[in-house]
């Protein structure tokens, strides 16, 4: 991509000279250059290292917790404060089903929706559409949360009737259909709060796609939207990555809303039914009264394990990226 | 003998001038702002008695309701000056407060009322006995026709409909009564779930704090819930009446909830809960909420504020308690809790005599 | 069998996804529609002046408003953008303009990362890095945790902000023999400007709503407070407070607080786009 261009300077110097490459940092011969450089460093290690000491004062609360039940802790399935016997397998599972489908209905929909303000929209309404859309990342949770279960939750449960009616044989729709509250709900819920974010970043990215690009596809007699699907995605495709990673981000740290609608057992799913929790609507729900330390420290465990799951699936993101970027990275050029 | 009296008119003058300065239950040495945090239960009225003692005695009380564990766990840290709990604080959490003895003091007491939501049963028409609400949390009656259930309520028409049991997602002061009292009723219950705020419950749907648990309950037929009373008044919905231990079945009630105080042998350190109490006019699933305070304050000024304010809201203070539906604390309770603030300490010298 | 010319055949493709993007952008809207038209309909009836100017009144009393609340919110999510802004922006240009392999993606996976943590932990957080030490509630523990949870999102918005600046404008510029640190500040800042305050805007609206990292934080305040270093309200909080109460005002007031925070925000984008659409244009 466009940004080689240095990379590809120093390894011709390399080359050229059997030198070592001059890194980034003694390009700056500039006095502004050399204190620009070193506050934007200790910007970003600054962030490192926020992040270091959250996961230091996670391991500490967690201690305790972790000393009493080691990696058990991640496959048992009993969650009971009077007996002392914590273990997380059904909320990590919840907090993974209902992120995953969040995810699954709102990617299309908020890519979706981006790709139609940036291309099918004339200039002057786009404003008027993506304004509002940003106005729905900015709704409180909690909001979500009670529009959910007073607006939204009786409509699921209508909907999930009659799934059961008509699909009751299928596992997934097996399940308490009347409650209303449950994974379908969390998910839902989920989805319309992570679209607006998506689409919003989105909606930047695709807008910064080469017009030349797309109008040497059309020049060549191809349909818009094969323009768009041929040679704009593609163009932006890390970047909807990282707009996905941010959206993501926000379904499995969601807690507020979730919580009002998720049902909050403790029990292993069976369907989409089921009510569960997710591990970020365990921890609220439960600090404030975990009256005792080992309470509090598995808690802060869930929350250790919570930051491990994320990890890895960013891990995962990069490698997506890294597989689709790698064959096609040639063809971009 | 004019400069005398002249001296002992202006003393008088002084010390009447003074006196009448010191409201009663106002802080008298000089403290304008207290911070305290806890239990949810009572926050609406501690709003409303705190901003009668700001118009009363100038004096800023602010409270917001992090849980009961919440209050205790920033008492125990000393981030704030007084904590409040539906719950009271066990060994462990005692030993663990950086400041102390911690005092007990009740300011209300409050019922809890059983929800449902079935077709055609109204508030009045369903009554319990402890051994059935028991069962049926412990999802061994799990439908509303159950012959258990039909026992208790002849000439009442239950459809054949799944009880759907709904509890609290979220750790409380209410739960803690709640299975405080069915840990009281039934042995079963007490070996396999026990009582906490927060437990292991055998089903089926959590709702996020009181207002969830009545709204799950409101929205899914054949629900059954437990709320705090206010709740189920404000939202209009159907109850249980409750079998109490004289064998009588009451509606969840004000009188039902101080009758439930008012028993003979409570403790001096009034860390008690009520629930099945054996006053016979007592609604079984009450509980009283605590002030939790230090015995042994640093700060002269700020132990003198805290009592001030503790002694006022036992007195004073209990007049909102009714209007906004909570069960002032009356006779034997009320003493004890007096002689409870009157214990606090500043730097060994009792503050209030 | 039925022959349709091929392009027929794409023509049809180019309209069925043309819906399918319609569709798609239909669902977006309705949703917004549904969840404001909610909100406006249950709270309506308690927006007027004395809603925005006056202080809570206790249970039991109707009236009263969310002025402490309006201005507490004011004043830590203008901290916390204080904080959050200069450290996101900057780390997204270090890692996009000074490029160093490993330090970079290691930067911006952890504030991938980061944008995963609950809100409740955030706040913990805060409260045992500032809460604690300091030895009480204050406003400004709660820009803390407010400052926490934009960080991540402003990092990454910038990030791909910056990235997508073609580097053709930067080597213009640096041909021209401006100094690389003016071409950032100079050129290539305006140019992702756009792209730059929506990720603020997005941060900015995530802490406005955000209530959980206030309970150990900024506490929350019944009275009026504007100084930092004391217990202040929020109206995330307030939100909260009323929504879960038992009392029907109490929830249209909570309505009533949500639509003004959803003004506060529309107004917010709306301010920052006109404000640095003025500066990009000199």
């Amino acid at each position: 991509m466009a940004r080689d261009s240095e990379a590809t300077l120093d390894a011709m110097d390399r080359t050229l000279a059997g030198v070592k490459p001059v890194s980034a940092r003694r390009q700056l011969v500039n006095l502004g250059d050399r204190v620009f450089y070193i506050i934007a460093k200790s910007l970003a290690l600054l962030v490192i290292v926020l992040a270091l000491l959250l996961v230091a004062d996670l391991f500490r609360g967690a201690s305790e917790a972790i000393r009493q039940f080691g990696l058990k802790f991640l496959v048992g399935t009993t969650w009971d404060p009077v007996t002392r016997q914590f273990s997380t397998l059904p909320t990590v599972i919840g907090t993974l089903v209902k992120g995953f489908i969040a995810l699954l209905l709102a990617v299309p929909v908020s890519i979706g929706s981006a790709i139609f303000i940036t291309f099918y929209t004339p200039r002057w309404l786009r404003p008027v559409i993506s304004y509002p859309i940003e106005l729905l990342a900015g709704i409180p949770s909690i909001i979500f949360g009670m529009w959910g279960l007073f607006a939204m939750v009786p409509v699921v449960r209508v909907i999930q009737i009659w799934l059961k009616a008509h699909f009751g044989w299928f596992f997934l729709f097996d399940g308490p259909a009347v409650y209303g509250v449950g994974v379908l709900s969390g998910s839902i819920i989920l989805f319309i709060m992570i679209t607006p974010i998506i689409t919003a970043i989105s909606k930047e990215i695709l807008l910064t796609v080469p017009r030349e690009q797309i109008e040497g596809m059309l020049a060549l007699g191809s349909t818009k939207w094969e323009a768009i699907w041929k040679v704009a995605l593609p163009y932006a495709r890390i970047g909807l990555f990282g707009a996905v990673a941010l959206g993501l981000g926000r379904a499995i740290g969601e807690t507020m809303a979730v919580t009002m609608v998720g049902g909050n057992s403790f029990d292993l799913i069976h369907s989409l039914f089921d009510p569960v929790h997710s591990m970020a609507s365990q921890i609220a729900s439960e600090f404030s009264e975990a009256t005792y330390s080992l309470y509090v420290s598995s808690l802060i465990y869930v929350g250790l394990v919570l930051f491990g799951i994320t990890i890895l699936i960013s891990l995962l993101a990069q490698f997506l990226i890294w597989k689709t970027s790698k064959g096609k990275l040639a063809l971009l050029d | 003998m004019k400069l005398k009296n002249m001296k002992a008119a202006v003393l008088l003058t002084a010390l009447s001038a003074a006196s009448g300065q010191a409201l009663a239950g106002c802080p008298t040495k000089g403290v304008k702002e207290l911070t305290g945090t806890g239990a949810t239960f009572p926050y609406p009225l501690y709003s409303k008695m705190f901003s009668e003692y700001d118009k009363t005695c100038g004096v800023k009380v602010n409270y917001q309701s992090i849980g009961s564990g919440g209050g205790i766990r920033q008492l125990q840290e000393q981030t704030v000056d007084f904590g409040a709990s539906d719950g009271v604080m066990d060994e462990k959490q005692k030993a663990q407060a950086k400041g102390g003895a911690v005092l007990h003091i009740p300011t209300v007491a409050g019922a809890e009322a059983i929800v449902f939501n079935v077709a055609g049963i109204k508030r009045g028409q369903l009554k319990l006995t402890p051994e059935v609400l028991a069962e049926i949390y412990l999802k061994k009656i799990s439908n509303w026709n159950d012959p258990k259930i039909k026992a208790l309520n002849p000439g009442v028409k239950f459809p054949d409909l799944t009880i759907a049991v709904v509890h609290r997602s979220d750790g409380s002061g209410t739960t803690f009564i709640f299975t405080n009292y069915l840990s009281k009723v039934s042995s079963e219950w007490k070996d396999k779930v026990g009582f906490a705020t927060s437990v292991n419950w055998p089903g089926d749907v959590g709702g996020k704090g009181n207002e969830g648990v009545a709204n799950s309950v409101k929205q899914i037929p054949g629900a059954i819930g437990y709320v705090e009373l206010a709740y189920a008044q404000q939202n209009k919905m159907d109850w249980a009446q409750l079998q109490n231990k004289a064998k009588k079945f009451l509606d969840p009630t004000l009188e039902g909830a101080s009758a439930a105080a008012d028993i003979a042998n409570l403790p001096d350190d009034m860390e008690i809960v009520i629930t099945d109490s054996s006053n016979p006019a007592a609604y079984p699933i009450s509980g009283f909420t605590w002030l939790l305070i230090y015995e042994n304050e640093t700060d002269p000024a700020k132990a003198d504020a805290v009592a001030q304010l503790a002694s006022w809201m036992i007195t004073d203070g209990q007049k909102f308690a009714a209007p906004l539906d909570y069960a002032p604390l009356k006779g034997v309770a009320q003493k004890k809790a007096m002689a409870l603030v009157k214990k606090i300490k500043a730097n060994g010298a009792l503050v209030m005599k | 069998m039925v022959l349709i010319s091929y392009y027929r055949y794409r023509k049809f493709v180019e309209w069925a996804n043309w819906a399918g993007m319609l569709l798609c952008i239909t669902v977006s809207v309705f949703f917004l529609f549904a969840i404001l038209g909610y909100v406006l309909v249950n709270g309506a009836s308690y927006i007027d002046w004395e809603f925005l100017t006056a202080m809570p009144v206790p249970a039991g009393e109707t009236g009263g408003g969310i002025a402490n609340a309006l201005v507490g919110s004011f004043l830590v999510v203008i901290v916390a953008s204080l904080m959050a802004l200069p450290i996101g922006i900057g780390a997204a240009i270090f890692i996009n303009e000074f490029p160093s392999q490993g330090f970079g993606r290691t930067v911006r996976f952890l504030a991938e990362v980061l944008t995963g943590v609950p809100s409740i932990v955030v706040g913990l957080f805060a409260y045992a890095r500032v809460v604690i030490p300091s030895g009480g509630f204050s406003a400004l523990s709660g820009s803390v945790a407010y400052a926490f949870i934009m960080i991540p999102i402003i990092l990454i918005s910038a990030h791909e902000a910056l990235r997508l600046v073609p580097d053709s404008l930067r080597e213009a510029s640096l041909a021209l023999g401006i100094p690389k640190w003016r071409t950032i500040m100079g050129v290539v800042l305006p140019v992702s400007s756009r792209a730059l305050i929506t990720g603020a805007v997005l941060a900015i609206s995530r802490a406005l709503g955000e209530a959980a990292p206030m309970l150990f934080t900024a506490f929350g305040n019944s009275f009026w407070n504007v100084n930092p270093t004391k217990p202040i309200a929020t109206v995330p909080l307030l939100i909260y407070t009323y929504a879960t109460g038992p009392y029907e005002d109490w929830h249209r007031k909570a309505w009533a607080a949500s639509f003004v925070l959803l003004v506060i925000v529309f107004f917010t984008s709306v301010l920052t786009r006109a404000f640095l659409r003025g500066k990009a244009n000199e």
